[in-house]
């Protein structure tokens, strides 16, 4: 499917709940300044783990922001994800009771569903027994709640779906969200978040091997860097509203101009890796080139061989040093589900303003890579096309092509 | 279990730590007789409230029963003993 940038969906809103702040101004005003929100968990006591640093929301009250009835019902990221959809509806002026309950579609992405929840009952299956076990825990863990709960919550009954490809999904449900539009959706909202801080989550994020195990959180998540030694996590993300072009008309942030995915072969194939046959796709896509793109939104995993690999893919694409690069998430950790979706959130921010966000820091790039990596300071630039790159754990790759409002 | 005779207030203490609080539905007015369709509980919401009423009082409503207890006045009754007396 190709879609002339014209008639390209348009975003109309953006919900950020995220380590860098609740709403966008909050979230924009942190990026830019470029300071790691990087430091020990307080989520539970971390501190006897071997990665106890992550990018927690600031701030965040359930009951402030989530309907009461669905605090005891759904896990954090649930909880999360309900706050983001809030902000990003009354963002994009969206009044769901106003609009066909049909024309309206919700798809989330997650990489860890419910799992702080999930634990919970666990425990209280192996303490008390199975009468003890919520009966909520039918729902709440499982990666389509915060689908299901959105679109309980607002009366959308349009097509609704969950992705789960890691750090890549919400690319994915950007994807998808254009999908549903071409089938007549009129408003979608995608996205996602995660909340995978919890003993039991944080436990199965060690299994990667790719969490720092540095024993300073301002040198734990280094991406791009001569030091990289591993990503922290973090928790959160951004919710979007995504409409038909014509609908969307002046409300627009930009657009979601072209998008492709590709899967890696398996370990010890012998076949290269498709992230930069992920990036040409999504460009063609988009009917651009690469002299098109002014900026490239990087997955920045934090991990040597996977940086080089990413440095390789867009020097492949764009020539040495041939557009300017940057990763903002270095400020937050790796969103997992969510991190895209806050690039994405990010990136059309950046349109707005003409500004590359920094990368924090300042990485310390080898030379090899031939990355011109945005440093510790903003970079004004006229910014009318902007990349996402985006790499879930288990070979999952997704690039996303975003114009701004008047392209 | 020999108990002491519970109370909506009871009621409404474990409504709220297992169902939580609708922002549109005053849990502290005069609920002993609304249906938990009025309540806004679902089938689910039901459910979680009997298996707190099991774990923490005490008192087995099996699901069959507790299907047809639809107000907070019949839980209450069924858990002091009443209904099963009248039956």
């Amino acid at each position: 499917m190709s879609v002339l940038t014209a008639d390209a969906p348009a975003v109309t809103g953006i919900g950020v709940v995220a380590p860098t702040g609740i709403g966008v101004e909050e979230h924009w005003a942190a990026t830019l300044r470029g300071v790691p929100v990087i430091g020990p968990l307080t989520r539970f006591d971390a501190s006897r783990y071997p990665s106890p640093f992550g990018g927690e929301v600031p701030g965040f009250d359930a009951a402030e922001r989530v309907p009461g009835r669905l605090i005891p019902q759904t896990d954090h990221w649930t909880h999360l994800a309900l706050a983001a959809t809030d902000l990003a509806l009354a963002d994009a002026g969206v009044v769901p009771a106003e609009l066909p309950e049909y024309e309206m579609a919700v798809v989330t992405a997650s990489s860890s569903g419910g799992v702080e929840f999930g634990q919970r009952e666990i425990q209280a299956l192996w303490r008390d027994g199975p009468r003890h076990v919520g009966a909520y825990q039918s729902i709440a863990w499982f990666y389509a709640a915060t689908t299901g709960q959105i679109s309980i919550r607002h009366g959308m009954r349009g097509p609704c779906g969950v992705v789960v490809a890691e750090q890549a999904g919400a690319l994915e449900s950007f994807a998808q969200a254009r999908r549903y539009l071409a089938d007549g959706a009129r408003v979608v909202v995608s996205g996602g978040t995660d909340a995978p801080f919890s003993p039991y989550g944080l436990t199965c994020q060690l299994g990667s091997g790719r969490l720092s195990t540095g024993a300073d959180p301002a040198r734990a998540y280094l991406p791009f860097d001569a030091a990289a030694n591993g990503f922290v996590p973090g928790e959160g993300g951004a919710i979007l509203i995504i409409e038909q072009a014509a609908t969307a008309q002046d409300r627009s942030y930009g657009r979601i101009a072209g998008y492709a995915a590709t899967f890696d072969p398996p370990p010890g194939s012998g076949r290269p890796p498709t992230l930069e046959r992920a990036v040409r796709a999504a460009l063609d896509d988009a009917r651009l080139t690469p002299a098109d793109v002014d900026v490239v939104f990087a997955d920045a995993a934090g991990v040597p061989d996977l940086d080089r690999a990413e440095a390789d893919a867009i020097g492949a694409v764009f020539g040495p040093r041939g557009v300017p690069v940057t990763a903002p998430k270095s400020l937050t950790g790796r969103l997992y589900a969510g991190g895209p979706a806050l690039d994405a959130a990010t990136a059309l921010l950046a349109m707005h303003d003409s500004v590359i966000p920094p990368t924090a820091g300042g990485a310390d790039v080898p030379p090899g890579y031939a990355l011109d990596l945005v440093g510790a300071e903003p970079r004004p630039a006229r910014l009318r096309t902007a990349l996402i790159i985006a790499r879930g754990y288990g070979g999952f790759n997704a690039a996303l092509v975003l114009r701004g409002p008047n392209t | 279990m020999a108990t002491r005779e519970r109370t909506i207030d009871d009621l409404r203490a474990l409504m709220r730590a297992a169902v939580g609080e609708a922002d549109d539905i005053d849990l502290d007015g005069d609920i002993l007789d609304s249906t938990f369709t009025e309540l806004e509980y679902d089938s689910l919401a039901v459910l979680e409230l009997a298996a707190r009423i099991e774990t923490q009082w005490g008192v087995l409503i099996p699901e069959d029963d507790a299907s047809g207890l639809e107000t907070p006045r019949m839980f209450l009754d069924y858990v002091n003993g009443r209904a099963v007396a009248e039956r």
